[in-house]
């Protein structure tokens, strides 16, 4: 039986996190608002407006382009795509054709291993990056339909990836890794159940290894990372099996129905040619200067997956630790502070930073920019606990308070008398007390059920409020047991 | 050059126009005509010669990213033939 493989391209169109949209001056987010209360005469396609290109708009496609290490043209231009539908007031979309802003370049997708095989890296070509308008949201009302022109003109940026992912896990890989890199150079909130995001996947099969491109069918409408995943495995299930039953495979454009995790084949859209594309007169080349060029690569911060690299390397971590403290940007800037300040052992700090640090963001539902706690602060912590002066559970508690109160650590334990007591005499008196109290358990002990020693420092440290140390409580207890 | 029946009828369902018997066939002609016309333009050798998009000179105006308040609800709907829940209404697309 032959052995078949995909051949995957995504379409990605992804909204800039811009304040205004992108020809005119209305509010781009309308995530919040009411239907139809971010719009003007120029997104609604009024007559006689005439639109004007947002600097913001220019300056986060060019940080992607350097990102995605595409060739930025120093002249782009914008075209009208004609095409007749209610979401699309002008009756055109303003898009970039055939001079877009960016050409070429590509992203490097870890994928980790499966029960298919060990991990590697697919390195994902882009053949063009452009910007574009948004057009509205339609939806089903009864028989007829609503219309919200609220999206209309919020800022895209179109990118297209040649066919190079040959399985739905990496085309699931490559857009979790998109939308790390859009989060992390800031130019995308990349949320994509809130349409941030949005993926179209081209998909046709060939005999593994082959390198002929069959007619490829494109799926539409997928908006989340494991519907394009499953979207992308049934298709490809799909296509062998009629290949397999000797049928030709059609150029079809399905829609993904997520609630019934079927395909649903489209009426066929316009073709190419049908859209009329001419340059849009009303809006003249994008020209870059090399200043400008120069100004998006300086901004480029390094890359998360050369941080985590990085972090693997300088501080020795594991790769486990250093994927997920480079999962977001914030979080590896605080890690790397946090490290730098406390000076040895990173893998310590790692520590802190994935049980205590993540869980305090999970429950406050927090980014580790929002927090109070500073790097220098857990460094502090850490230090506290190093030199005795608290214990381990108070550290812990203390990365509570810090965050709480916006105090420093040394403060904290100042204001709270929360330093532990090794002082041998108060310790002593608190022992005295419990086994004075206990005359049963210490019988036991004395008679040989030596275990109860843990229940006896147990008893000292509640007294003490946790402050005791419990190596010397636990001493001090042997001592007077015997 | 001479554009056929069908051709006319497909640019006409791209701009959803409905037309007569007699609509097609005068427009058939003028658009044929039209492209007559673009022809002779393309005729004239041009290889050499870098197309002209815009006469005015090539400068990228820019704005810079502050919102404004645009139209109130009550202005953006107002012409509309039809809406509900403050939305515009139209008729279903064929999909
Ligand atoms: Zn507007």
């Amino acid at each position: 039986m032959t052995k078949y493989e995909a051949v995957i391209g995504l379409e990605t169109h992804i909204q800039l996190n811009t304040t205004s949209k992108i020809f005119c001056v209305c509010k781009a987010d309308s995530w919040n608002d009411p239907p139809n209360t971010n719009i003007c005469p120029v997104c609604t396609g009024l007559p006689g407006v005439l639109p004007v290109l947002n600097q913001r708009v220019v300056e986060k496609a060019l940080l992607l382009a350097v990102a995605m290490h595409a060739e930025i043209q120093p002249e782009s231009y914008f075209d009208r795509k004609n095409y007749f539908y209610p979401d699309l007031p002008k009756g055109y979309q303003i898009t970039q054709y055939d001079r877009p802003i960016a050409l070429g370049g590509w992203l490097d997708v870890p994928v980790p291993a499966s029960p298919a095989g060990g991990a590697y890296i697919r390195r994902v070509g882009i053949a063009k990056l452009h910007m574009e308008e948004d057009a509205g949201k339609t939806r089903n009302a009864g028989h007829l339909r609503q219309i919200d022109f609220n999206r209309c003109g919020v800022p895209l940026i179109e990118m297209v990836t040649n066919p190079d992912l040959r399985t739905a896990a990496e085309a699931a890989q490559y857009l979790t890794r998109l939308r790390q890199l859009l989060r992390w150079i800031g130019v995308s909130e990349a949320d994509m159940e809130k349409g941030h995001l949005r993926c179209d996947a081209n998909v046709s099969i060939r005999p593994a290894g082959s390198q002929v491109l069959n007619p490829k069918t494109e799926i539409k409408n997928v908006n989340a990372i494991d519907a394009v995943r499953e979207a992308i495995e049934k298709e490809f299930e799909r296509q062998v099996r009629e290949v397999e039953a000797g049928h030709r495979i059609e150029a079809w454009t399905l829609d993904w129905d997520e609630e019934a995790q079927v395909l649903r084949k489209m009426r066929s859209k316009e073709t190419e040619a049908d859209y009329r594309y001419f340059r849009e007169p009303d809006l003249l080349p994008v020209c870059l200067t090399q200043a400008q060029i120069d100004a998006a690569a300086q901004e480029m911060p390094e890359r998360p997956l050369d941080r985590r690299a990085r972090f693997m390397e300088t501080y020795q971590l594991p790769e486990y630790d250093a994927e997920i403290l480079t999962a977001e940007r914030q979080l590896s800037d605080f890690f790397e502070a946090a490290a730098t300040a406390y000076g040895d052992e990173p893998k310590k700090v790692s520590n802190w930073m994935m049980n205590e640090v993540l869980r305090m963001l999970n429950e406050q539902g927090l980014t580790a920019g929002e927090l109070r706690l500073q790097p220098a602060h857990l460094a502090e912590i850490i230090q506290l606990v190093d030199d005795g002066a608290v214990n381990a559970a108070t550290g812990k508690a203390l990365l509570a308070k810090v965050q709480q109160s916006g105090r420093s650590p040394a403060q904290v334990v100042a204001d709270e008398g929360l330093a532990r007591v090794s002082d041998d005499s108060a310790i002593r008196a608190v022992v005295e007390a419990v086994l004075s109290e206990s005359p049963k358990e210490v019988e036991s002990y004395r008679a040989g059920k030596v275990t109860l020693i843990g229940w006896f420092v147990g008893q000292v440290m509640r007294r003490m409020g946790g402050k005791a140390d419990p190596a010397l409580a636990r001493s001090i207890l042997e001592e007077l047991l015997r | 050059m001479s554009l056929t029946l069908a051709e006319v009828e497909h640019i006409a369902a791209l701009a959803r126009l409905e037309l007569t018997p007699e609509e097609k066939e005068r427009f058939r002609a003028q658009l044929s005509a039209i492209l007559d016309y673009a022809d002779r333009l393309q005729a004239v050798e041009t290889s050499d010669i870098p197309p002209t998009s815009s006469v005015l000179p090539p400068h990228s105006a820019l704005r810079p990213d502050e919102p404004r308040p645009g139209l109130s609800l009550g202005e953006a709907l107002t012409n509309a033939p039809l809406t509900e829940d403050d939305q515009f209404r139209v008729p279903p697309v064929l999909e």
